[in-house]
């Protein structure tokens, strides 16, 4: 696995779940916030519409999704893998997020709307900064999924130099059917780096986890 | 603000389930243009035995791994929210199996129990040492039994989450009533949870019907169609045997049930908390 170019394939992983995860927190705390504080017709039809995007099981649209890929010029890049996988992290991180903010007291905002704050910086300066926990749970379980994820790589890449981990895996143990001991020291060396990560965030996602999805 | 959300979920969410329905009667190889072709895949997909056998299994799996996932998630989620001695070490313990990747499961597990080199045989138990994944009538249960154990963890965590926010008051009143502790989950645990049930039930239900990569990378659907359930019947059409028409029936069909089964749940978690309104008033 080491020789079989396995840094390559982790800085890949690496830079999916990272452009995914901080694309997908900015874009869903902005949406929460509007969701939790516009109640206008619009925001509840938005709100209503990512939910539904929980209920629907997404990965059936995978056939339009390629379609789509292909038709961008995306096909076999790793922008591929990071444009659906924000799409699909949306409803859930949104309504995780607007969870914790519908808790943040009005009179809060009320306060800073008098002061002249504009929307944006509320955002930033007292939404942000309440929803912190919520934002870093939702950033740890969006990372595990999109690290983990194994569809969207399967079906929008193709070559080697554009593969994940998860990826990385199956095909090693495609070529090495026979080496066993060979193919699990390969998983466990995937495993490495998110029990390191496990290890050194683990309170903090475990309490985030809790809190977050039970309300 | 909400512009950013709302377009990349309109882009890769909303148009692709569009796109679905509109594929699903055009013929598409993958490669070329896709040509109308009204509703020849429908009848061709709906009519292959293929497609009932995968419909059959998916309804299997859903309802398998929510009858015994969701009672063990409760019972582990009740054990994890009290006090026991060993309770934090052994919730470590729990939290693995959410960590790692399908695909790393699925190897992991599909030597562990390969007849000649894996567990069973390793340690002698004759038993253990039989052909798990390639016997056609255990491989389902086998993989049933995998995905719980993957799934168990997240669910018992939202459970574990939920019972923590419960009134202490309402179990010391039990207490002081002297109420049995299996009376007092009936009467006080269940009914306090029942939106997280809710909740979890549709992302069981929602990700059961979408199990796909642990079931891929331990069987690809086989031995035969024994474990081929309706998202690998899709890939397997449209990635393999590039029928891309029929693998979007099969798309269409899994949406629709995953839609049809959530707005049951809503319903019925909307009027069971009536129910119990009216009986408390």
């Amino acid at each position: 696995m080491l020789s079989n170019n396995f840094g390559l394939y982790f800085l890949n992983s690496v830079f999916v779940t990272a452009a995914t995860v901080v694309v997908v927190l900015a874009v869903s705390i902005m949406a929460a916030y509007v969701i939790v504080r516009n109640r206008s017709r619009f925001s509840s039809a938005l709100f209503s519409g990512l939910l539904l995007g929980i209920a629907i099981p997404l990965q059936a649209t995978i056939v339009p999704v390629y379609y789509l890929i292909v038709q961008l010029g995306l096909y076999d890049t790793l922008w591929a893998l990071i444009l659906p996988s924000i799409a699909f992290a949306i409803p859930i991180s949104v309504l995780i997020l607007v969870n914790f903010l519908r808790d943040v007291p009005g009179e809060l905002f009320e306060a800073m709307r008098v002061d002249g704050a504009s929307d944006w910086q509320m955002l930033w300066k007292l939404a942000v900064p309440l929803a912190k926990p919520a934002i870093i749970t939702v950033g740890i379980y969006d990372a595990l999924q999109v690290w983990n994820g194994f569809l969207f790589p399967l079906i929008l890449t193709q070559s080697a130099e554009n593969r994940v981990l998860p990826l990385s895996l199956w095909s090693f143990q495609g070529e090495f059917s026979v080496d066993v001991p060979a193919v699990l020291a390969a998983v466990v060396l995937s495993v490495v780096p998110v029990l390191a990560a496990y290890a050194i965030g683990r309170r903090q996602l475990v309490s985030g986890l809790t809190a977050g999805f039970s309300k | 603000m909400a512009a950013p959300a709302v377009i990349f979920f309109l882009l890769f969410a909303v148009v692709p389930l569009l796109g679905v329905v509109v594929l699903s009667f055009m013929a598409w190889d993958g490669l070329g243009t896709p040509v109308w072709t009204g509703t020849a895949n429908w009848t061709r997909v709906l009519s292959d035995p293929v497609t009932h056998n995968a419909l059959w299994l998916s309804l299997v799996v859903v309802v398998v791994s929510w009858a015994v996932q969701t009672p063990l998630a409760i019972l582990l989620g009740v054990f994890m929210a009290g006090t026991q001695k060993y309770r934090s070490f052994l919730s470590i313990l729990y939290f693995l199996p959410l960590l790692f990747s399908a695909a790393a499961v699925g190897i992991a597990f599909k030597a562990l129990l390969d007849p000649n080199f894996g567990l069973g045989n390793a340690l002698g138990v004759r038993a253990l040492a039989q052909d798990w994944l390639g016997n056609p009538r255990l491989a389902l249960l086998t993989v049933l039994v995998i995905v719980a154990w993957c799934f168990v963890p997240f669910h018992s965590l939202l459970y574990q989450g939920a019972i923590r926010q419960i009134p202490t008051s309402m179990y010391e009143a039990a207490m002081i009533d002297g109420v049995g502790r299996v009376k007092t989950f009936f009467h006080i645990t269940l009914p306090q949870i029942r939106n997280t049930i809710i909740t979890s039930s549709t992302l069981m239900i929602v990700g059961s019907l979408t199990y796909f990569d642990l079931i891929f990378v331990m069987t690809n659907g086989g031995p035969g169609n024994a474990t081929r359930i309706l998202p690998l019947d899709m890939y397997l059409r449209g990635f393999r045997a590039y029928d891309m028409g029929g693998a979007s029936v099969v798309g269409v069909l899994l949406a629709a049930v995953g839609l049809t089964v959530s707005y049951l749940l809503n319903r019925a978690a909307r009027t069971s908390s009536m129910d119990s309104q009216m009986e408390g008033a």
